[in-house]
């Protein structure tokens, strides 16, 4: 068999730029197909997330625990990561810090390298996804395969995750058949479910056997104990993390917490609020290479600490709160634009309501100024938000930071990408309208008066809609009227 | 006050019944369905309550704020603050502009300490029509229309802003004759988001359309909302769905909540007597 790998080298499933979101989401909301799959795959998990919370009480106080336990971490987060980086040295863990996913991929090309290593076996890690790892390493020739079944599917597609935790949810049980038959030797086309995960799971049992690294990501990074946790539900992340001789993680530096007992309460409202799951199947918790005693595990583990534009989100007040994320997806299964977009319509590794509020970080504004005006601020994203992050909140402020005219020691790489002084004035003059009575009143007398001249195309609105026309008389008028 | 952190049951405790109340009437009431706040004032009215309307009442700078033109939202906000002179209530026939005065304005006053701490006494006392009518006023009147099943589709900010998802469907249901038609994906955005609906027309209409056929498919025989937004924004959706198709009666025909209650209740709506 070709590996996937080999398939997609030389043909970058790097997205287009963001610039081009308007275009993909006019094609994605006319495609029926995936809309009709987007909205029974997000009622699916809406309905298993609400059976996870039959209490109401017991969900407010679980998620107001989260949201503490994550702005109490990230307040501490300098000295977190130095005792994180002291007890992981400790327990035998070799601890890597990257700035860039330039820098990210070096640091794990180098560890590969060293160990002439020609296949990396992965457990799923969205931040692998953010620093194009597969990629970079098939560059520089070394084959690195998804193990977990969504992002296998993805990887033979040469595509990327739709959804960060259901990376093939675009994908039909035909279209897999058909990718399978296609790109597995030896394969006939069935779209039997059980059938295809068995196909997987044979060909990625080999591939285990003969790997030389394996990658994982981390969901929560123990301070106190230098203990690396990784919650999953396929065991192919006990398989990558045990089975090769070397085990690399790779994680953002925000994944860190002080102590044990704050991962419990955390790995509950995880998987209640991703996939409607009490607790995942798997739940690993490692805390270093193999000892002497030991019979089996890697011989070597590495931790690489992405920033990656983190810090950045990190120095705002505000802004920091981007970084309480436990990135369980609840934010897009909730989202009714997600809904109607599905995740590639966003063009960035992380789609979705979080998507838009961590990706102008990693990207800067210039290229994603748009996502953040991508919302009807309807609020789900923040109601269903495990750690309570107000999503619109910062939505606007993005928005802010792009319509505002460029100004020096802006908080963002990107200040001011939206702005245009025509788009400015017209709201100065807005508000200055608005914010005199008189001027106000003879504007709406003028409106209504001669409202029999009102545009009927009004941009977007009348795109759907039959035009908006000013009522002949206004409350005001009608309320003196009466009196 | 802090912000609502969304999904939380933030509980509310209500005034007593007041012998006045200020009625902000937002800009769109104003310019666009002023039934609605007239049918308000008149419900208001029927109840004992004294109701003034601040002449110099504008916008609640929501438009500028959403969009991120916060010392926009600023300059109108301010120019707000002088309108609530008295003590009494300030109702609104809006959860979304209810919504920015309870928990926005305090946020684009945030520059100014003792700007900041005049909208934070103007937002503890600010209830959306609905809100108030049922639990300030306990509103409990007959209902004297025939039977009919109506749909009703609470605004975001309604839900998840002020909390009040369930006092429609309460005013809805002391209304005898009136039978409500849930829909599918009732806590779901119509689509409006106010800017949002023209800067981004393809996922907007996509959510707008979906919100048309939930609703249409209950086979209710008109829609009520207490947001004259995601009204206008169904409405005339469903309009323009009725023109293409030819059809001359209006197929999903809306009104604010307080023309309803009014008309079924032994009032006469402004509009009616035209």
């Amino acid at each position: 068999m070709s590996s996937p790998a080999q398939q997609s080298a030389g043909k970058p499933v790097a997205f287009v730029s963001a610039q081009a979101l308007r275009a993909r989401m006019h094609d994605a909301v006319n495609d029926p197909h995936l809309r009709q799959s987007f909205r029974g795959a997000m009622d699916f998990l809406m309905a298993k997330r609400a059976a996870q919370f039959p209490d109401q009480g017991e969900l407010d106080s679980l998620r107001s625990l989260s949201e503490s336990i994550r702005q109490y971490s990230l307040s501490k987060l300098p000295d977190l990561l130095e005792q994180l980086e002291a007890n992981l040295t400790r327990n035998g863990v070799q601890v890597h810090w990257a700035e860039t996913p330039e820098e990210a991929n070096a640091i794990m090309l180098g560890i590969a390298q060293r160990h002439a290593a020609r296949l990396i076996v992965k457990g799923k890690s969205m931040v692998s996804e953010e620093i194009e790892f597969n990629h970079a390493m098939e560059a520089a020739g070394v084959g690195a395969l998804e193990s977990d079944m969504g992002e296998y599917i993805v990887q033979l597609a040469g595509e990327k995750p739709s959804h960060i935790i259901m990376p093939a949810i675009h994908q039909t049980k035909q279209q897999i058949a058909k990718l399978f038959a296609e790109h597995i030797p030896g394969v006939d086309y069935t779209d039997n479910v059980d059938a295809l995960i068995q196909i997987g799971r044979r060909v990625l049992r080999e591939k285990f056997e003969v790997a030389d690294i394996g990658l994982s990501g981390v969901n929560f990074a123990v301070a106190e104990t230098g203990t690396l946790c990784l919650v999953e539900n396929e065991g192919n992340g006990r398989m990558c993390t045990t089975v090769p001789k070397v085990h690399i993680a790779i994680t953002g530096i925000e994944k860190v917490v002080e102590k044990l007992e704050h991962v419990a309460p955390l790995f509950s409202i995880l998987t209640r609020s991703a996939t409607g799951q009490a607790v995942s199947t798997y739940f690993n918790m490692i805390s270093g290479p193999r000892r002497g005693e030991d019979k089996d595990g890697p011989e070597e583990v590495h931790l690489v600490l992405l920033d990656n534009g983190r810090s950045q989100a990190y120095a705002d007040e505000q802004l920091r709160k981007t970084l309480q994320c436990i990135r369980c997806g609840a934010c897009m299964n909730h989202c009714p634009v997600y809904t109607r977009i599905g995740g590639h319509a966003y063009g960035t590794t992380y789609p979705g309501p979080i998507g838009k509020i961590i990706s102008p970080h990693m990207m800067g504004l210039e290229q994603t100024h748009l996502l953040p005006t991508a919302s009807s601020l309807c609020g789900a994203c923040g109601e269903v938000c495990p750690v309570k992050i107000p999503i619109p909140e910062l939505l606007i402020r993005l928005r802010g930071e792009a319509n505002s005219a460029p100004h020096a020691n802006p908080a963002m790489v990107g200040q001011g990408a939206a702005y245009d002084p025509k788009i400015s004035l017209l709201w100065k003059l807005w508000a200055r309208l608005y914010a005199r009575p008189a001027t106000y009143r003879a504007f709406t007398w003028l409106a209504t008066r001669f409202r029999a001249l009102t545009p009927t195309q009004q941009s977007g609105w009348t795109a759907a809609r039959t035009p908006l026309k000013p009522a002949s008389r206004r409350l005001r008028d009608m309320v003196k009227d009466r009196r | 006050m802090s912000s609502p952190s969304h999904g939380a049951n933030t509980p509310r405790t209500y005034p007593s019944r007041p012998q006045a109340v200020y009625f902000y009437g937002t800009c769109l009431v104003d310019m666009f369905v002023p039934e609605a706040g007239m049918d308000a004032i008149t419900l208001l009215e029927r109840e004992g309550i004294r109701v003034i309307f601040p002449d110099n009442q504008t916008c609640c700078g929501q438009p500028a704020f959403t969009s991120g033109f916060p010392d926009e939202a600023r300059r109108v906000v301010e120019a707000q603050l002088d309108l609530f002179p008295g003590n009494h209530p300030i109702v609104v026939p809006s959860g979304s502009c209810a919504g920015m005065i309870r928990w926005h304005w305090e946020k684009v006053c945030a520059g100014d300490p003792a700007l900041k701490a005049r909208a934070e006494a103007i937002s503890a006392r600010t209830y959306e029509l609905a809100e108030f009518l049922l639990h300030v006023l306990g509103f409990n009147r007959k209902d004297e229309g025939p039977a009919t099943t109506v749909t009703l589709h609470t605004s975001c900010s309604a839900r998840r802003e002020m909390g009040t998802h369930l006092v429609g469907r309460e005013l809805l249901a002391r209304l005898g004759n009136v039978t409500l038609a849930h829909h599918d994906h009732e806590s779901e955005c119509c689509g409006f988001g106010g800017t949002f609906s023209l800067k981004h027309p393809d996922v907007s209409t996509a959510m707008v359309s979906d919100k048309v056929a939930s609703l249409k498919a209950t086979g209710a025989s008109q829609l009520v909302t207490a947001d004259c937004g995601c009204m206008l924004n169904i409405t005339q959706r469903a309009a323009r769905e009725d023109q293409d198709a030819g059809r001359a009666c209006a197929s999903l025909p809306g009104e604010h909540l307080a023309t309803f209650l009014l008309r079924r209740t032994g009032g006469s709506p402004c509009g009616d007597q035209k």
